[in-house]
């Protein structure tokens, strides 16, 4: 019998939904708020030195890419499962574009963050 | 929904409900549609994220750029529509985890779904406590 490939994206699902449970709200807070206002947060804490260097080092490195590429692998996921839903037929289009979207922006990470090198 | 072959020839027309607004006909379904929405706020987060990686790795100006884009009215606007979104997600995720994750036993008893659920919240805010905590302490 051939092996599913279904538990993979199940799993990516699942990482995604707990790392995003868990630090989403307060990365967009942080991210898109409080910093963008200078609010309890200094704005030039993201300048470009101090995100350059985070990006840089290999914890940041990892950190920024695990959160995009799980987001967007977890999202994919139950987009995917969820057109059923609002009456559009779940073929192998709407895989390829759903998954594909995913990958895409996974690429997308690892090429920026390898690009800003180490 | 297209008709099955059999009742094209046949001339039958028997009666299907509609699928239209089908989720709004029970608040259960509502939440359900609200739950599986919540991944559409993710996608969006991600994408915004990637785009400042993208910018970073293409220098200051373009580093600048994204910054400014996040200062303005309509980005601001948009994480807050983020951020509730997201919260919803978070209490979501555990209010269901009861339902997604193996029974567990201590003791010999199975740990209730209100426990599960109580404690993952409870995970989530020491997460979102923790890393402001460490934000604050690597600020300029």
């Amino acid at each position: 019998m051939k092996r599913s490939n279904a538990p993979v994206f199940w799993g990516l699902f699942g990482a995604g939904g707990m790392l995003s449970a868990l630090f989403g709200p307060m990365l967009v807070f942080i991210t898109g708020i409080a910093v963008p206002l200078g609010l309890l947060l200094p704005r030039d804490l993201m300048s470009y030195p101090r995100m350059l260097a985070f990006a840089r080092h290999w914890a940041g490195k990892g950190f920024v890419f695990a959160v995009i590429a799980l987001f967007a692998w977890h999202a994919a996921h139950r987009i995917f499962h969820s057109l059923h839903d609002v009456g559009i037929r779940a073929g192998t289009l709407a895989k390829l574009l759903c998954y594909g979207g995913a990958l895409v922006v996974t690429l997308l990470a690892l090429w920026g963050l390898l690009a800003i090198g180490f | 929904m297209s008709q099955p072959a059999n009742e094209a020839v046949s001339g039958r027309r028997p009666y299907r409900r509609s699928m239209k607004g089908w989720w709004r006909r029970d608040p259960f379904f509502v939440r359900y549609m609200i739950r599986e929405g919540t991944a559409l706020i993710v996608a969006a987060y991600a994408i915004v994220l990637v785009a400042g990686v993208l910018c970073v790795s293409q220098g200051e100006a373009a580093w600048n750029g994204w910054l400014a884009a996040m200062r303005s009215p309509v980005s601001i606007a948009l994480h807050v529509l983020l951020l509730i979104g997201m919260i919803y997600h978070s209490y979501s995720w555990f209010e269901i985890m009861p339902k997604t994750m193996p029974a567990m036993f201590v003791g010999g008893k199975r740990v209730t779904a209100t426990t599960i659920t109580m404690s993952g919240l409870a995970a989530a805010v020491a997460a979102a406590v923790a890393l402001f905590v460490v934000v604050w302490m690597l600020r300029p």
